[in-house]
Parts: structure tokens; sequence; C-alpha cells
């Protein structure tokens, strides 16, 4: 008989996959169903953010932020805004903090709920997704209802928050917030102890606490293997050491632990928010610095000094002293840091931005060698990748 | 001499070749239209199940979208990917179709209301339902793509191993009748439903069923996650169509199976006064309708099996299990002298 020589199939995994997260290109190497391969595309969603930020003022640059991690918007110009408010040396008034710890963690539910619920989908399990999506959409009334934009609400700004919360808004929160726990409750009771969705997630894409953080994992994907390191308690930002919360730990650094991880996480979420607003204090919420901080429309329409604090404001901008700064947050899907340099002038002269995602696509190949096909679906959705962040 | 030829032809062959086609008319176009709103029922169905409205549009209630979703389909293009097998790509949704259909001949929807009644009723329903893999398979193989391919060797190995319990699952119910007729089957179970003594065995067919029609959580050939659609990647038009109509069609099949091998077929739950009022073919198609609800409600709660843990249920669960009931219910019917005439 004639040697037959078996060679390894090769899949072009994307990017237009409804498993690959958005412009994801994975190209498989598989031996039968067996992954030996998986060797990450990136770049199909590059927009040159970090470049056109070098030509913005700063006010201009922070929409982009919103743009980077769509799922999450305001985690994003939370990183970008502490960052400028550290080179100009600002201080932020105590109700603008407690509003962003507020928006922020709204954030985080938005995108734990995106993430879990998607990742049940990519298993098979399509009801979560529908429901998570629901809620989805509340918050992002929320968003809406302070912004004016469901998404992309370029709502924080160096010095507080653009506008202060409507009135009655937080009682709405507080009143929706059951409901929101009760969801999560359900989706926890169609996925926790269903013995598909464990089988196909237990001893997943384990990754050790070594590894995890010799590859440069951050947030969930580095507690869920047992390290228990975040931002908000290690070096607390904008008033988080005020809030009691928890930061919950997996052990043994799986997609199951990982998914209950995110689950505990928005309950704290929850209970951050509660607190954020009964505690909420009175007072302005943003920074009264009037060469950074523009007027109110009310008091540009008597003052002429508010009048050409507002055209200088919104012409030329801000200048930042020269200097560089490191402000990291800790975003929904780990560290999210932005990195500025300024040379004195109204635009960043370099605005790096480390996004937590690529750091953890960089382990696709990693983890999901020697697993089946269906596992590299599971890890790659259970890693929590937005390309509007990976690609910039 | 003329006469007596067209007297012939006329009782001989067109009189039952012409009653034949009504009898399959009657069966085959309730049969269609009970496919196009089983879509419907179910994009309701899970619609309600995750909080959203489903099709409300077309129609009242959205109940025309069936006839919109057909004529989208028939309007567009067909397209036939250059490197395919043009005749075996187009013949695989066909098998596929045909197939669904073909079943249909034996199933009584009601006392009496049988095409062809067979002695070897569930034979044939086996035969025909394992011939259901070569449309999947070909239709991989001709499509010359990765992930069709993938799904169609997923396809073939999921459906000849949930095959080989349901055959035993088969044998227990034909132990118990005697018979491989369906209306002897049926019949056999006007005094306790094959449910009931049989259970496990009963819950061992549904989930076969389901890995059989290729449906969650068995629904590995066409994993949207992972093959973005299997075996169906290629396809567009009506040969999309053709393959969804069977997929659907096949589902309804599996659903009469299991009335009739399990829940009495067209008999009502008890022989009493209001109950034996309301006709068979209701009884039977209201049999239908619920486990038509469950396949659903089953797609609507469950995650997808990966492809080993699929193969274990099969392999290491279910046949050492159903191997085992047969074996048990052939020693309880012969310990205590129960079996049934013809077989002593």
């Amino acid at each position: 008989m004639a040697e037959v020589t078996i060679a390894n199939y090769m899949v072009n995994f994307g990017p237009q996959h409804p498993a690959a997260h958005g412009v994801l290109r994975l190209v498989m190497e598989l031996d039968g169903e067996i992954v030996e391969r998986c060797d990450p595309h990136i770049g199909l969603l590059h927009r040159g953010t970090e470049k056109l930020i070098e030509y913005k003022t700063y006010l201009q640059a922070m929409p982009y932020f919103d743009r980077l991690d769509y799922v999450a918007p305001m985690s994003q110009e939370h990183a970008f805004v502490l960052a400028t408010e550290r080179l100009l040396g600002l201080e932020v008034p105590a109700r603008g903090q407690a509003i962003r710890v507020l928006f922020a963690e709204i954030s985080r539910l938005l995108n734990h709920l995106l993430n879990v619920t998607t990742h049940a989908l990519d298993c098979g399990a399509m009801t979560p997704a529908l429901w998570g999506f629901e809620e989805r959409e509340k918050l992002m009334e929320f968003y809406e209802r302070v912004s004016g934009a469901r998404m992309h609400a370029a709502y924080f700004r160096p010095g507080g928050v653009h506008q202060d919360m409507p009135k009655g808004m937080d009682e709405d929160i507080i009143n929706y917030l059951p409901r929101m726990l009760k969801v999560i409750d359900d989706i926890e009771g169609l996925l926790t102890e269903n013995r598909i969705y464990r089988q196909r997630n237990v001893d997943i894409g384990v990754i050790s606490a070594k590894d995890a953080m010799d590859w440069g994992f951050s947030g969930v994907m580095l507690r869920g293997s047992g390290v228990a390191w975040d931002l908000r308690k290690s070096q607390p930002y904008d008033g988080y050491e005020k809030y009691d919360f928890d930061i919950p730990v997996g052990k043994n650094g799986d997609c199951f632990d990982r998914y209950l991880c995110r689950i505990e996480e928005m309950r704290q979420s929850a209970r951050i928010i509660k607190q954020c607003i009964e505690t909420m204090p009175g007072g302005p919420v943003s920074s009264d610095d009037r060469k950074i901080v523009p007027p109110r429309r009310g008091e540009m329409k008597r003052s002429m000094e508010a009048l050409i604090h507002h055209f200088k404001l919104y012409t030329e901008g801000f200048h930042v002293p020269a200097g560089e700064t490191y402000a990291a947050v800790e975003a929904p899907k780990g560290e999210f840091a932005v990195y500025l340099i300024s040379d004195g002038t109204n635009k960043p002269y370099r605005c790096r931005i480390h996004a937590p995602g690529f750091a953890h696509l960089q382990a696709t190949d990693f983890m999901s060698k020697g697993h089946m096909l269906a596992d590299a679906v599971s890890i790659v959705g259970n890693m929590d990748i937005v390309f509007g962040e990976i690609d910039r | 001499m003329t006469d007596a030829f067209w007297n012939t032809l006329w009782t001989g062959y067109v009189f039952p070749g012409g009653t034949i086609l009504v009898h399959i008319l009657m069966l085959v176009v309730p049969l269609l239209i009970a496919v196009a709103y089983l879509t419907l029922m179910e994009r309701k169905v899970l619609a309600a199940m995750s909080l959203r409205m489903g099709p409300n549009v077309v129609g009242p209630f959205g109940l025309l979208q069936p006839f919109a979703d057909a004529v989208k389909l028939i309007f567009k293009e067909p397209i036939i990917p250059s490197g395919a097998n043009k005749f075996l790509f187009i013949a695989a949704p066909c098998i596929t179709f045909i197939l669904a259909l073909i079943a249909w001949a034996v199933i009584p929807v009601a006392d009496g209301w049988v095409i062809a009644d067979i002695n070897v009723g569930v034979l044939y329903l086996f035969a025909i339902s394992s011939l259901g893999v070569y449309g999947i398979i070909i239709a991989g193989w001709s499509s010359n793509s990765r992930y069709a391919f993938l799904g169609a060797l997923r396809s073939s190995a999921q459906m000849v191993s949930y095959e080989v319990s349901m055959g035993f699952v088969i044998i227990t119910v034909l132990l118990c009748v005697g018979s491989l007729n369906l209306v002897d089957i049926v019949e056999a179970q006007k005094t306790v439903w094959f449910a009931l003594p049989l259970f496990p065995m009963f819950v061992i067919f549904f989930i076969s069923a389901l890995a059989e029609t290729n449906r969650h959580p068995f629904d590995l050939p066409e994993a949207e996650a992972e093959l973005v659609a299997g075996y169906q990647v290629e396809y567009s038009s009506m040969t999309f169509a053709l393959f969804f109509l069977g997929e659907y069609a096949n589902m309804i099949l599996m659903s009469g199976m299991t009335s009739i091998l399990f829940l009495g077929g067209w008999l009502p739950p008890l022989d009493i006064a209001p109950f034996n009022w309301i006709p068979g073919i209701v009884w039977f198609c209201l049999k239908i309708f619920v486990l038509l609800f469950v396949f659903i409600w089953v797609r609507a709660t469950v995650p997808r099996y990966r492809y080993d843990q699929l193969m274990r249920l099969g392999w290491k669960v279910f046949l050492p299990v159903s191997l085992f009931w047969v074996i048990a219910t052939a020693g309880v019917l012969v310990a205590f002298d129960l079996l049934p005439q013809g077989m002593k």
C-alpha cells in the first residue's frame, strides 16, 4: 500500500465568523478536532487612535476613548481624564468623583453582562444573551440620561464630569438594582449548575498564576488564577477606598472560574453603586478652575470673562504643563492605562494606550493548544476580547 | 378488446394510482404547512422565552411570516461555489428533503389513516432515518469547504452513534408489542402507554431524537459558534430552504415516531367519555405539538455539547443503559409469561 501522509487541517477562523468577537482572525491548525496551533491575527480594526490623539486637543481626544472598548466606554474615559488631571494637578470635587465611580461600575456591569452572556452563546446557550442585552439596554439608558448618548458618552471630563445627573436618577438606579440582581440570578440559574455548561468550561483554558503574570494578564483573567490584584484596592483612585466591596478570586484559573468571578463582580459592582448613591455628596460635579473646565451656559450669557473662557477652551483648548504620566484604572477587562506625554502645548505629544485585551489575546495559542475546536471558541469568548481596544 | 384494455388500465393502474396520489397530497400538503408554521412557532416560543416579541409584522401575529420567508428564499440567487461538485451539491439537499417526506408513508396519523400499512413499518422508518446522513455528508463533501466538511464529519459520526441506542430502544418496544407494524404498536398501547413502563427508554429515545435531528444540545454539525453553519455553510436560496424544510420535517417525524412508540399515537390518554369523543388525528397532532414544544424549549435552555462529550454520552451512557433495558424487558416478559401473541 502506498504511503499516505496526513496533513493537518488549516482553518481560517474569522474575521467574518460569528464567534470571532468582532474582527478577530485565527489561523488554526487542526488535527481532527484538536487545535494544534492557533495564531491570532490583528489589525483589522486599526484606526490609528493614538496618532489621531496627537493632533487633537485634550478635550477633543477624549471621545476616542469611548470608541476603544465600546462595551464599557466610560472606563476608558476614566483612564484618560485621570492622566490629564495628574499632569494638570487638578482636584476633582467629591461629587464628581462619586459620579465617576458610579458610572465606572455601571460600565463594569455593562461589560460583564455582555461577556458572560456572549460566552454562554459561544457555548451554545442562547437565552442568557438576550436577557443580558435587555439589561444592558436599561443600563445604557442611564448613560443616555446623563450624557445624551447610549454608548459613546464623552461624559467624564478633565476636572470631573460634564454635567450633574438629572433629578431623580439616583432613585431610579437604586430601584433598578434589585431587578438587575434578579437577572444575574436567572442567568446563573441557566448556566452555573448546568452540567453541559460545566463540562464545557471546567478545566478548559487553565492558566496558572505564574503564567498569567508572565503573559501580562490583568483583571479577571489574572484574578481567575488566584491572584488578588485589583487596582481599585491596590492603588485606589477617585475615592474607591471609601467603598466597601470584595474582590472575587478564582482557584483553578479555568474558564469556569473566570465566569464565576465575573458574576460575583457584578454583584460587587451593584454594592458599590448602592453605596455611591447612598453617600453621594452634594456640591459641584467638576472643578471650578475656569482655565480648564468650561463655564456653565448660564454664566456664559452673563459674564464676559466666562464667554472668553468658553471660546478659548473650545477653540484652542487648555494647555497642559510639560511632563509625562501613567494612569491606570481597573477597567472591566483588566488594567486599562494611558501613558501621556505633554510638551506644554494644547495637544498631547504622545498618548500610548495600554489595552488589557491585547495581553490576553497573546495567550490564545498558549491557552488553546491541545484543546478541541469548541474549547478554543470558549476560551476566546472567555478572554473578554473586544477589538476596539486591541487594534485601537 | 379495447374495452377490456381501457378497463384494466382504469381499475388496475389509473384509479389506484390516482388514489395514492390524492392520499399523498392529503398528507404532504398539511405536513409542509405544518413545517412552515413550525418555523414560526419556534421563533415565537424562543422569543417568548428570551423576553422578545418574535415575528409580528407580516400578517396578524406574524402569521404570514413563513410565506414571506419562503418567497424570499425562492427568489434568491442560488450560489454554487466554483470548487463544488455541482451535481452532488444540488442533489444533497434534495436527498435530505425527500427522505424527510417519504418516511411519512408508513406513519398512521389516525385509526386506519395511513398510506402504506406495511408489516415492517418500524424497520422502514429506521432505514429512512439512517439514510438521512447521506444528504448531510454529501453536502459537506461536495461544498469543498473546510467548515462544511468538518460539520459533515461531525454529523455523520453523531447520527450513526445515536442510531445504535435508538435501535435498542425500538427493540424494547417491539418486544412488548410483538409486531413491526406501526398500527399494531399503537393498538398495543390501549391499556397503558409505553412511556410509563418503559420510561427510561422514552427519555433516551427523545434525547436520541434530538441528536438525530441535529437539534440543541447536539447541534454540533451546524454549531454556529464553531463552524458558522456546518454543512449548510455554502448553501443559499432554495437549496438552503430544502435543508431547512428537511430538518423541520424531520423534527415533526421524530416527534411522530416518539408519540407512536411511547405515547399511544392517536389514542386518547384514557378511553373514557370526553376523551374518546375527540378524533384520533387531533390527539396525534396534539402529542406531536407538545413534543415539538419540548424540542424548542430544550433549544432555549441548554448549551451545546462538545464533540467528545457527545460521543461519550452516546456510547458510554445510552448504549449500555438501552442494552440493559432490552435484556431486562425481555427477562421480565419471559419470567412473567407476558410475551405478546406470536412471539411465544
